[in-house]
C-alpha cells in the first residue's frame, strides 16, 4: 500500500498556516463533551494536556511514573534549538527547516520539518512565559549556543538541565488544568492495549501499577506521547520504565510503525563497567568541543596507564579520518569511529569496550580553570560514576543508543493510520528522518504537544460524534481479557531464568546484530536469535508475584514481551533498507573510506511495517518522499 | 487570621514572640548584673521598678501574653509535627539538624518549670520564705534587701543548680532560637546563613556565660553580704 | 565486597512492615546502589523469594523517582548524589546497611520502599504554575530578566521533587519543596503577578496534606541531592509577610 501523508500542497512556507485555516473546528461548547486520552507525561504528552485541557477538551492522561513529572524528557541536557536568530547570526525558519532535513539525511517530511521550524519559535516564547528560567546575558536577554550540525547559535538552554526546565514548564501547565478539573491525571498506570472499535481508536486498557487492577478508559480520541524503544538494546541512555509497549500494543492493533531501524547512538558515554550494569549515562555531546578522541595504536598498549602511553603510539583517530571537523564529527560518524578502534581490540578499560577523550591539550591550551568553568558538573559527574579524575586522566568514553528516530507511522495532523489515534513526539516517526540533530527532540516534543495536536485533533473531532462508543463497548471488556489471559500466562510458566536475563540476552544480540554498524549477516543471524529468545523466554521466564498488587516483575515481563517481537520488525527493516543513512549504516553501503552511502533512488521513502504476528514477517507499506524545497545532497565532514 | 492558623504564620508569631522574650531576657540579666555593684546597685534597681506602679502591671501582662502565644503555639506545632511524623527510621542520623534545635520542645517546657520556680521563689517567695526579700531585714538605706536574698539562696547549692540548669535550657534554646529567627523572618540569603548560626550560639553562649556567672560567682564565695 | 543488607518489607500500605535481613555478596564497588539492589532481587528470585520493590527510573539523578533512606540519611547523605548515583565504592566490605522508604505521614507506604508522593503534586497543583494559556504570549526577549534573577531562579528549579526533604526533615516538612518553587516563580516577571496568591495556597496546601511545619532544622537542605538552598525558605517567609500585610 503506498501510504498518503496528507501533506498541504503548495508553497511550503504556507502549509502550516493553509492547513490551520482549512481544518474544521470545534465549537468552544462543544469541546468539553470530548473525551481525549493523554497517555505519557513527558514534553509531547505533558504539554498536550495541559493544552488540550486548557482548550476544554475533557482529558485524561496516563503516565506509568508516580508523577507526572518524571518522564525521561527530563534527563535532556543541552539544549533547545527555535530559528529566533536573536544572535543575528544568519539563522532563520528556512535554515532550521533546512539543517533538519540534512541532519535527517533527507529521509523525513518536509511539510512536516517546516511546520516544526515555523512553530519551535512559539515554543521559547511559551516556556518563558512559564517561568522556564533559560540562561540570560547580562543584559538580561534570552543566551544561545551553538550545537552539533549547525553553524549558527540557535539552542537555548537552562544550564546542563534544559530538558527537566522545560518539562518542569509543562508539567506546571498541566498541574494548572488538573487543578481546573479540565484534566484527570492518572499516575503509576501503564496502558497495556489499545482498545479498537471498528477499525477506530476509542480507548485505552491500563494496569494500576499499585493495585494491579485492569481498567479500561474510552475516550474520542487516543494520543500516544509514549516515548522511544532504545532499551531494545538493554543497555542505553533512556531511563528504565521506557519501553515499547504503548506503540507496540496500537501496532498490534495494525498501526504501521515507521523506520524502526533509525536509531542514534550517542558517541559521549560512560562505558559499561561489567555485567551488572543496568543503564548508561550520556555526558553532554558539548564535551568534543575540548576533548581529543584517541585509541592506543598498539594492542599491548590497551592495559597500560594512558599516562604511560607516548604521544607516538596513540592514533587519535578522528582528527586522522576526519581532518576538517575532527573531534566534532558528528554523532553517528563518531559513535561508528569508537567502535572500529574497539573493533580492532584497540579499546580500552573494563571489556576494552572504550575510547579515551582526553583534556590534557585543552589544559595546557587554556588551563585547567576555565575547563571546570566549562565542564565542570560533567566531569563531577564522570568522577561519580567511575571515581577518575578526568583533569589528570583521560576520560573514558563508549557509545550508547539514545534516541529512536522511527516510531508510529503518522500523518501531518499525526494521525496513524487508525483513525482516532495520534502519535506525539519521540513515539512517532516523523521529523527526524533517519538521524537527530542535538537540541532537537524536545523541540519536537512541545512542538507537537502546544501547537500541533492542539489543531489538528480538532480536524478530527469535529467530523466524529462525541461519546458514541464508552466503556460498555464489549470490545472493552475483550481488551481486558486478552491482557488478563497474557498476564496469568507470564505469572504461570515460572521458568528458570529471570526477566532481566532475557533483556540482557535480547540487548546483546541487538547491540552486536542490528547496532552502530549492520550487516546482512549480522542482521540475519539477528532474525534467527530473536525468535530463539522469544520462544524460550515464553517457555522458561520466572515472573514472581500475583497479577494483583505492585509487581514490578510482572511490568517488566510485559515490556520485554513486546519488546521481543518488536525486535524482529526492527531488524526487517534494517536488512530490507538496503543504503546507509543517518543512524542506519550498513557495512555493505559504504565509500572506500568508510562514509555511508545513500540510495536515493530506491530508498527515499518511509518504511511503514504492518504487524501480522510473532513470528510472520511483516508487510511493508510505503510513503514515497518529494523533496520540492531542497536538493539532495551528500553529507560530508571531511 | 491567616497567621494563626497559616504553617509560616504561626512561625512567625514564634519567632516574633521569641525575639520580644530574648528581649525580655535581655532587659532582666542587665537588671541582674547589678548584683555585681552590691546592695546599692540591685537593691535600688528594684525599688526603682516598684516604683513604676501599674506600668510594671502592663509590663508583667504582656509578657504573660508574649510567654503564653509563644507556648501554645509552640506545644502545638510540636504536636503537628510529630504527627506528621509517625514513625523513626531504625538508624537516626542527622547531618545538619542540631540537638538544640531537636530539643526546642523539651528545652522550652523545663524554662517553663524553670520560670515558675523562679516566680515562687523571687517574686511570690514561697519556696524559701526565711531568705526572701520580704523575711529580711531592709537594708540600710531602707530598702528590700534583694541583694542578701540573691546571695543567701546561691549559697545554697541546690537552688545554684537550679539556676543553672534553667539557664543551660535557656542556652539550648536560644541557640538554635536566635538564627531561627533571622531565617523565618527571611532575612537570609545564601552566605549570610552560615554567619547568622554561628551568630545565633555565641550570643547564647554569651547569655549563658552572664547568666550562671551570678550562681557561681556567689557559690565561689567572689559575692558576699 | 560481601554486605549484610537490612531492608524494609512491607506488603501494602496496610501491613505493619518489618525490617527482613539479607546477605549481599560478590559486590562490586563499580555498581551503583540500585544495581546492587538488582542483584539481590536476582537472587531472590531464584531462590523463590519475592524480590524488592523500590522506585527507580532515569538512574541517573534527574527524574527524582528514586527515594530510599540509607542508613538514616535520605539517598545515603552523601553531597548531592541521589540513590541511583550511589556508588557501592562508598560502602566497605562487611557494611550493615539499612534501606528503609521515606518515612513522613503524608507519604505512606505502597509497599516496600515504595511511598506515595502524589502530595507534592498537590501542592503544585496549588500554585506552582503561572497562569499563561498556551499560545498569545509575548516574544521571549520582551521582559529582559536579569542574570542574577534568572541564575537565582535556575537555582531554585534545580529541584526533582524526590522528597528527600521530607524525608530528612525531622518534623517531615515540604518547606523545601515548596520553597523552591514559590521562590523561582517570585522572583521572575512572568510570575510576580500571581506571587501573593501563591505563596498562601501552596504552604496551606502543604499543611492541609499532613506534612509537618518548618521550624528550620536546615536537615532539609543537607538532605537535598541538588543542593537546593534553605534561602529559599527564607524568601518564602519574606513573599508570605508580603502577602500577609498587603
Amino acid at each position: 500500500m503506498i501510504l498518503d501523508g496528507k501533506t498541504p500542497t503548495g508553497p511550503i512556507e504556507k502549509t502550516w498556516d493553509k492547513h490551520r485555516f482549512d481544518m474544521k473546528l470545534v465549537n468552544p461548547s462543544n469541546k468539553r463533551k470530548f473525551k481525549v486520552l493523554v497517555v505519557g507525561t513527558g514534553l509531547a504528552g505533558g504539554a498536550a494536556a495541559a493544552s488540550l485541557g486548557e482548550l476544554g477538551y475533557n482529558v485524561e492522561a496516563f503516565c506509568y511514573q508516580d508523577s507526572s513529572r518524571r518522564a525521561h524528557s527530563i534527563a535532556a541536557q543541552g539544549g533547545i534549538n527555535a530559528a529566533k536568530n536573536y544572535p543575528n547570526d544568519g539563522d532563520s525558519i528556512y535554515r532550521l527547516f533546512y539543517d533538519t532535513i540534512k541532519g535527517g539525511d533527507f529521509r523525513a517530511r518536509e511539510a512536516d520539518v517546516w511546520r516544526l521550524a515555523q512553530v519551535s519559535n512559539n515554543i521559547i516564547d511559551q516556556c518563558v512565559a512559564q517561568g522556564v528560567p533559560f540562561a540570560r546575558d547580562y543584559a538580561g536577554y534570552l543566551d544561545n549556543r551553538s550545537f552539533g550540525g549547525a553553524q549558527v547559535s540557535r539552542t537555548f538552554y537552562a544550564r546542563g538541565q534544559t530538558g527537566q526546565q522545560l518539562l518542569l514548564g509543562a508539567y506546571s501547565a498541566l498541574s494548572r488544568q488538573v487543578k481546573a478539573g479540565t484534566v484527570k491525571m492518572y499516575e503509576r498506570h501503564e496502558m497495556v492495549d489499545l482498545v479498537v472499535v471498528d477499525g477506530v481508536a476509542k480507548g485505552i486498557t491500563c494496569r494500576d501499577m499499585i493495585t494491579g487492577e485492569l481498567k479500561s478508559y474510552w475516550g474520542d480520541a487516543v494520543c500516544l506521547a509514549t516515548g522511544g524503544y532504545v532499551n531494545v538494546f538493554y543497555l542505553s541512555t533512556n531511563a528504565m520504565g521506557c519501553s515499547v509497549t504503548a506503540a507496540w500494543k496500537a501496532a498490534q492493533k495494525g498501526a504501521l510503525f515507521a523506520n524502526p531501524c533509525y536509531t542514534q547512538i550517542h558517541p559521549t558515554c560512560i562505558p559499561q563497567t561489567g555485567d551488572h550494569q543496568s543503564k548508561l549515562t550520556l555526558m553532554s555531546e558539548s564535551l568534543r568541543n575540548d576533548g581529543r578522541c584517541w585509541a592506543p595504536k598498539n594492542k599491548e598498549d590497551c592495559d597500560k596507564a594512558p599516562g604511560d602511553i607516548p604521544e607516538e603510539d596513540r592514533d587519535y583517530y578522528l582528527e586522522r579520518k576526519y581532518p576538517s571537523f575532527g573531534n566534532l564529527a558528528p554523532r553517528d560518524i563518531a559513535s561508528r569511529a569508537a567502535k572500529e578502534q574497539c573493533d580492532d581490540e584497540r579499546g580500552v578499560g573494563p571489556g576494552k569496550r572504550g575510547v579515551y577523550l582526553d583534556y590534557a591539550t585543552a589544559i595546557e591550551r587554556v588551563g585547567e580553570h576555565t575547563i571546570k568553568e566549562r565542564y565542570g558538573n560533567l566531569f563531577e559527574m564522570y568522577e561519580k560514576i567511575t571515581d577518575e579524575n578526568a583533569y589528570k586522566r583521560p576520560m573514558r568514553i563508549y557509545p550508547a543508543p539514545h534516541y529512536s528516530m522511527g516510531g508510529l507511522w503518522v500523518d501531518y495532523n499525526l494521525m496513524s493510520n487508525i483513525p482516532g489515534l495520534f502519535v506525539l513526539g519521540e513515539a512517532n516517526f516523523s521529523v527526524h528522518g533517519a538521524n537527530r540533530l542535538g537540541a532537537s527532540a524536545l523541540m519536537q516534543g512541545l512542538a507537537d504537544g502546544y501547537f500541533v495536536i492542539p489543531y489538528t485533533i480538532a480536524g478530527y473531532l469535529a467530523t466524529i460524534t462525541p461519546g458514541v462508543v464508552t466503556d460498555e463497548h464489549p470490545a472493552f471488556k475483550e481488551s481486558i481479557e486478552q491482557v488478563q489471559a497474557q498476564t496469568d500466562k507470564l505469572l504461570n510458566i515460572k521458568g528458570k531464568k529471570t526477566v532481566s536475563e532475557f533483556h540482557r540476552e535480547l540487548g546483546k544480540v541487538m547491540w552486536e546484530d542490528v547496532g552502530m554498524a549492520r550487516s546482512e549477516s549480522s542482521l540475519k543471524n539477528a532474525m534467527q536469535r530473536i525468535p530463539e529468545i522469544r520462544d524460550e523466554f515464553w517457555k522458561n521466564v520466572n515472573v514472581t508475584g500475583s497479577s494483583n498488587e505492585t509487581n514490578q516483575q510482572l511490568e517488566n515481563a510485559g515490556r520485554l514481551a513486546d519488546f521481543l517481537e518488536f525486535a524482529e520488525v526492527f531488524t526487517a527493516d534494517a536488512l530490507h533498507r538496503e543504503e546507509s543513512c543517518g543512524g542506519h549504516f550498513r557495512t555493505e553501503h559504504q565509500t572506500d573510506d568508510g562514509e555511508a552511502t545513500r540510495d536515493d533512488e530506491n530508498f527515499a521513502y518511509v518504511a511503514a511495517w504492518e504487524f501480522k504476528g510473532a513470528g510472520k514477517a511483516p508487510e511493508l507499506h510505503k510513503e514515497p518522499l518529494k523533496f520540492d524545497n531542497v536538493k539532495l545532497a551528500v553529507r560530508s565532514y571531511k | 487570621m491567616h497567621l494563626i492558623q497559616s504553617t509560616v504564620g504561626r512561625k512567625i508569631l514564634m519567632a516574633v514572640t521569641g525575639l520580644l522574650l530574648v528581649g525580655f531576657v535581655t532587659i532582666h540579666l542587665l537588671g541582674n548584673l547589678s548584683v555585681f555593684a552590691g546592695p546599692d546597685g540591685i537593691n535600688a534597681y528594684a525599688v526603682k521598678l516598684h516604683s513604676l506602679g501599674a506600668l510594671v502591671w502592663v509590663f508583667r501582662a504582656a509578657i504573660l501574653a508574649l510567654f503564653v502565644v509563644h507556648i501554645t503555639f509552640g506545644v502545638m506545632l510540636s504536636m503537628e509535627n510529630s504527627t506528621a511524623t509517625p514513625s523513626n527510621y531504625a538508624i537516626k542520623s542527622r547531618m545538619k539538624t542540631t540537638f538544640s534545635s531537636e530539643s526546642m520542645l523539651y528545652t522550652g517546657l523545663i524554662l517553663l518549670a524553670f520560670l515558675i520556680y523562679h516566680l515562687l521563689h523571687f517574686t511570690v517567695q514561697i519556696t524559701n520564705p526565711e531568705i526572701s526579700a520580704g523575711t529580711l531585714p531592709l537594708d540600710a538605706a531602707m530598702r528590700p534587701d534583694v541583694f542578701s536574698m540573691m546571695v543567701l539562696s546561691f549559697q545554697k547549692v541546690f537552688i545554684s543548680l537550679v539556676y543553672i540548669v534553667g539557664m543551660i535550657a535557656l542556652f539550648l534554646h536560644l541557640s538554635h532560637g536566635l538564627s531561627s529567627f533571622v531565617q523565618t523572618f527571611g532575612l537570609n540569603n545564601g552566605p549570610s546563613l552560615e554567619k547568622v548560626t554561628l551568630g545565633g550560639k555565641l550570643v547564647a553562649v554569651g547569655f549563658l556565660l552572664a547568666y550562671v556567672a551570678i550562681p557561681v560567682l556567689i557559690l565561689a564565695r567572689f559575692v558576699n553580704i | 565486597m560481601d554486605l549484610t543488607l537490612h531492608v524494609w518489607r512491607q506488603s501494602g500500605p496496610k501491613d505493619k512492615g518489618k525490617l527482613e535481613t539479607y546477605p549481599a555478596k560478590g559486590i562490586s564497588p563499580d555498581m551503583s546502589f540500585l544495581e546492587m539492589l538488582d542483584e539481590v532481587n536476582e537472587e531472590l528470585i531464584k531462590t523463590g523469594k519475592s524480590p524488592i520493590v523500590f522506585d527507580h527510573d532515569c538512574r541517573e539523578g534527574i527524574c527524582g523517582m528514586c527515594s530510599q533512606t540509607i542508613n538514616g540519611k535520605a539517598h545515603g547523605g552523601q553531597d548531592r548524589t541521589t540513590v541511583c548515583q550511589l556508588h557501592m565504592r562508598s560502602f566497605k566490605d562487611g557494611d550493615e546497611i539499612f534501606i528503609e522508604p521515606w518515612r513522613a505521614r503524608a507519604f505512606p507506604v505502597i509497599k516496600d520502599l515504595i511511598v506515595d508522593r502524589t502530595a507534592l503534586d498537590t501542592i503544585m497543583q496549588a500554585g506552582g504554575y503561572t497562569s499563561c494559556h498556551t499560545g498569545g504570549v509575548p516574544d521571549g526577549n520582551a521582559h529582559p530578566i536579569g542574570k542574577p534573577v534568572a541564575d537565582y531562579a535556575m537555582d531554585a528549579a534545580e529541584c526533582i521533587g524526590c522528597g528527600a526533604c521530607v524525608a530528612g526533615c525531622p518534623n517531615s516538612s515540604a518547606m523545601l519543596f515548596t520553597s523552591a518553587k514559590v521562590a523561582q516563580l517570585a522572583v521572575l516577571p512572568q510570575g510576580k503577578h500571581e506571587a501573593m496568591a501563591r505563596v498562601m495556597n501552596m504552604t496551606d496546601t502543604m499543611q492541609a496534606a499532613g506534612f509537618g511545619n518548618c521550624t528550620n532544622h536546615l536537615e532539609c537542605e543537607a538532605s537535598c541531592p541538588k543542593g537546593v538552598s534553605v534561602k529559599f525558605i527564607a524568601k518564602l517567609n519574606r513573599e508570605y509577610m508580603k502577602a500577609l500585610v498587603s
